[in-house]
């Protein structure tokens, strides 16, 4: 078991909560208010939502042996669009016009993927490079939409697709699982995962094999806008408002991070959606127990950074053989952690 | 013109690498006032030799004489302090700082810490001038001359420093005719002052235009060293690829049944050509015919399989196959064409590492059925048991990652991907390069079975013996073009290397 590569991301998690459980006993309690679910931990998942979303694209991106900076950016260009749409209209709650709104906004997002893309397959620029670009435009892109203002509307069913709930459970919690799904079915029950992995491990070879690597980029990029996007959209739609200098502002290094702790290479190749989602958790769970703790707001980075070192230290290989060597106890096995024959069973 | 003592020496030299003898007992001599050409096919050790000598690797045990006195470096630095200055193959000084810096960069001429630039250019202009014939303006970035003046300015910095020694590693691969003549004079003169020069080339036409003396390598021995003139260039392919001619030609013939099969025509390359990488070549491919490609390691026989797979695009020249007529501009094009190649880069256009056997097997069938139509897990199976078992890959385990495998193991996982394909044309390049003898003789028992099944072949391999043994008819490459066609009934092997080597013939 403790071969398996969730072990140690689970590890951290459970560790997480089990200190909030020790520091306040009543997190783990769940109550039911006007028919809706309340709890700490529905707070997670909830406010975790957009996180998890961005570092789904995000996994396949790096997958490709690429990476998307743009997606903070792409966050705050879709909520931006969505509330000017909205604002614009005579009635801001009418259907037709949160549809209208919400498909251009996420048309919008594909297409802002799209140009990364098209940078990165197209005009084989460095991907860190590409989608700088549009990270530090994206914000100019953002603020000329809403105006430099914070734009906020009046719309309680836009506000739905962030702060409602289905079933007792936040709306929010449902995009991403539907998201998850897809993406796991598209890459894992399709021939697109393989793909994924053959173009992010050797794109000559790849090539050489008759794949159309240029596709199978701007479409990964594509999906990661759209994901961006749909982050967007929850964000902007929980506050009723689009902020075009903070919205999404360093998502893309928690996703990345997110991504990261899941288990995923940065080199590409490989790529594990479970683990992206327990990165993400993680990453949500450290956030609100530093809220909830009462960590002095000059301290929290630090905090975090220190827990998001640990994080990777534990996972390290040679961190651990080091630990072992050091106090000389321990497993007797020396085994090759993370490495596995078959992540498709 | 040559004196009787070396100026440099190089006695039993041994170095070794995890799992390999790069070199073992290798002996160089080099004379002033010469040019000395290292020839050897790739993996003879030809560049460990050079990085030996220029202190980029340190020997395991043998002794480097200098002019007398036993020398032992450790660093480039130190070979350059010793008189040992090398240009690599590519040009590797700064395109975007000026002719004169790259010259001199790392001893400008320096007053109290400050650049003497005027002195730094006239310097420069001078040693280009006088050692050089080379008039040009040193102010100017080096990236806004050719190629060639790059390779001269490249020379100018290696002498820079007093050198005694210099070693031109394939210097021309690069270069035009032209460009090459104007090398070649300038290598002459320094020649006549009396500087040792180690030329490392593929190409047979100018280590006879320029070399004194010729020392081959094979396998990381020392076979023998030679003057120029006293050597044929029949003897020196045949020293090269490691076969006595007098004994080649007592071998009897192994194939050669299989011409009369081969009646419809499957593929017809014409005037298909590529600037700086292959001459305009014909080519034609029969029905279940095997189609050897003979020549030397850099003689064009991957260009030619490159561009007919469509890895590289021709620039003049078109391609009939089946009812297309035109370029290949894609692999994508080719596959979907029913052609299959398999790189002789196995290690980096061949497998993907980081996926299972099963995956890398089904890679090419799945790329051609499109991403959506995905091949259900239990075919996947199937599928790669079935291959395992029929190419006898170990250990039979379609879960374990390709990396993990050995390298004739992976060249057959490789064989299993293009097989997958029912390919009308099989391209191998190099299928059996680096692979032990079983697997070697597995492969082309293969390839000979596949032909009898009506798949033509295209196979590429620096060992002749083998491309005789398995072809039908053998296409001949030398100095990137395509010179002659002998058809496998009549090939011996001596004709073969005749034509390989050229020159004499004619």
């Amino acid at each position: 078991m403790i071969k398996h590569r969730l072990f140690w991301p689970l590890c951290v998690l459970a560790g997480l909560l089990l200190f909030n459980l020790i520091y306040s006993p009543d997190f783990f309690s769940i109550k039911m208010r006007d028919g809706h679910l309340y709890g700490s931990l529905i707070d997670i998942l909830n406010f975790g939502s957009p996180l998890i979303l961005v570092a789904i694209g995000m996994t396949l991106v790096i997958a490709t042996s690429g990476i998307d900076l743009s997606v903070g950016s792409v966050v705050a260009i879709t909520g931006a669009m969505a509330c000017l749409s909205i604002s614009r209209s005579a009635d801001q709650n009418a259907l037709m016009t949160i549809l209208i709104a919400v498909a251009s906004a996420l048309l919008l997002s594909a297409l802002l993927g799209l140009w990364n893309g098209l940078l990165v397959a197209g005009f084989g620029i460095q991907p860190i490079i590409a989608t700088l670009i549009l990270m530090v435009a994206g914000r100019g892109i953002a603020q000329l939409i809403t105006n430099g203002q914070i734009i906020t509307v009046l719309s309680p069913k836009y506000q739905y697709i962030g702060a409602g709930s289905l079933f007792t459970l936040p709306f929010s919690i449902f995009i991403v699982a539907v998201m998850f799904a897809a993406a796991s079915l598209l890459t894992r029950k399709t021939a697109l995962g393989l793909f994924i992995e053959s173009v992010g491990c050797k794109p000559t070879a790849s090539r050489l094999a008759g794949i159309r690597s240029r596709t199978v980029m701007l479409a990964v990029y594509m999906f990661c806008g759209l994901c961006a996007g749909m982050a967007g959209l929850i964000l902007s739609s929980n506050v009723s408002s689009a902020d075009g200098n903070n919205a999404g502002l360093w998502y893309e290094l928690d996703a990345i991070l997110a991504v990261v702790i899941g288990g995923t290479s940065l080199n590409g190749g490989r790529f594990y959606l479970t683990g992206t989602l327990i990165g993400a958790l993680i990453i949500q769970t450290l956030t609100t127990t530093i809220y909830m703790v009462g960590v002095p707001p000059e301290i929290t980075l630090v905090v975090k950074a220190v827990v998001v070192l640990a994080v990777c230290l534990v996972q390290s290989d040679k961190f651990r053989g080091l630990l072992r060597g050091r106090g000389g106890r321990g497993k007797a096995g020396n085994y090759p952690a993370n490495r596995e024959v078959n992540p498709h069973a | 013109m040559i004196e009787n003592e070396p100026m440099l020496r190089m006695t039993g030299i041994h170095k070794q690498f995890p799992g390999v003898k790069a070199l073992s007992g290798v002996n160089f001599r080099l004379f002033p006032g010469e040019v000395h050409a290292l020839m050897g096919e790739n993996g003879a050790g030809k560049s460990t030799l050079i990085k030996v000598l220029t202190g980029v690797y340190t020997i395991d045990a043998g002794r480097v004489d200098m002019n007398g006195q036993t020398i032992a470096v450790h660093n480039p630095q130190e070979a350059k302090q010793a008189g040992i200055s090398t240009v690599y193959q590519e040009v590797n000084l700064c395109p975007n700082l000026s002719v004169a810096e790259n010259i001199y960069i790392g001893n400008e001429p320096r007053s109290l810490g400050r650049i003497r630039w005027k002195e730094m250019n006239r310097n420069a202009e001078r040693l280009l001038q006088d050692r050089l014939h080379l008039h040009i303006d040193v102010t100017r970035t080096l990236q806004s001359y050719s190629v060639a003046v790059q390779q001269l300015i490249a020379i100018a910095r290696a002498l820079s420093v007093s050198a005694q020694v210099l070693i031109l590693d394939e210097p021309t691969s690069s270069l035009d005719q032209s460009e090459v003549a104007q090398l070649f004079k300038i290598m002459r003169k320094l020649k006549s002052e009396g500087l040792a020069i180690l030329f490392v080339t593929h190409f047979l036409d100018q280590v006879y235009e320029i070399s004194d003396r010729i020392t081959i390598l094979r396998n990381g021995e020392f076979v023998g060293e030679y003057m120029a003139q006293d050597l044929p260039r029949i003897e020196l392919v045949a020293k090269m690829i490691g076969k006595e001619l007098s004994l080649l030609e007592q071998l009897p013939k192994q194939s050669g049944e299989g011409a009369e099969r081969c009646a419809e025509i499957l593929l017809e390359a014409s005037r298909l050509g590529k600037r700086g990488s292959i001459e305009p070549f014909d080519i034609r491919i029969h029905k279940g015919e095997i189609v050897g490609i003979a020549g030397l390691l850099g003689s064009g026989r991957t260009e030619l399989a490159r561009l007919l797979f469509g890895a590289d695009r021709a620039d003049e020249g078109h391609v009939q196959l089946g009812g297309y007529r035109g370029m290949m501009s894609s692999p994508r094009q080719a596959i979907d064409l029913g052609i299959a190649f398999c790189s002789e880069n196995r290690k980096t256009e061949g497998i993907i590492d980081d996926l299972t056997v099963r995956e890398n097997i089904i890679l090419a069938l799945q790329a051609t059925k499109g991403w959506f139509r995905a091949i259900s897990r239990k075919r996947q199976d199937e599928i790669a048991e079935e291959y395992i078992r029929l190419l006898n890959i170990n250990p039979p385990a379609p879960e374990q990652l390709i990396r993990h495998l050995s390298g004739g193991n992976q060249q057959k996982v490789l064989l299993a991907r293009w097989l997958l394909t029912e390919p009308g044309l099989l391209i191998l390049d190099e299928p059996t390069r680096g692979i032990d003898v079983g697997a070697k003789a597995e492969i082309q028992k293969l390839v000979v079975t596949l032909a009898e099944k009506g798949m033509s072949v295209l196979f590429i391999s620096s060992e002749l013996e083998e491309v005789l043994r398995v072809s039908d008819r053998v296409a001949i490459m030398r100095d990137r073009r395509k010179v002659q066609e002998i058809q496998g009934g009549a090939a011996r092997q001596s004709e073969v290397m005749q034509a390989i080597a050229g020159g004499e013939q004619r």
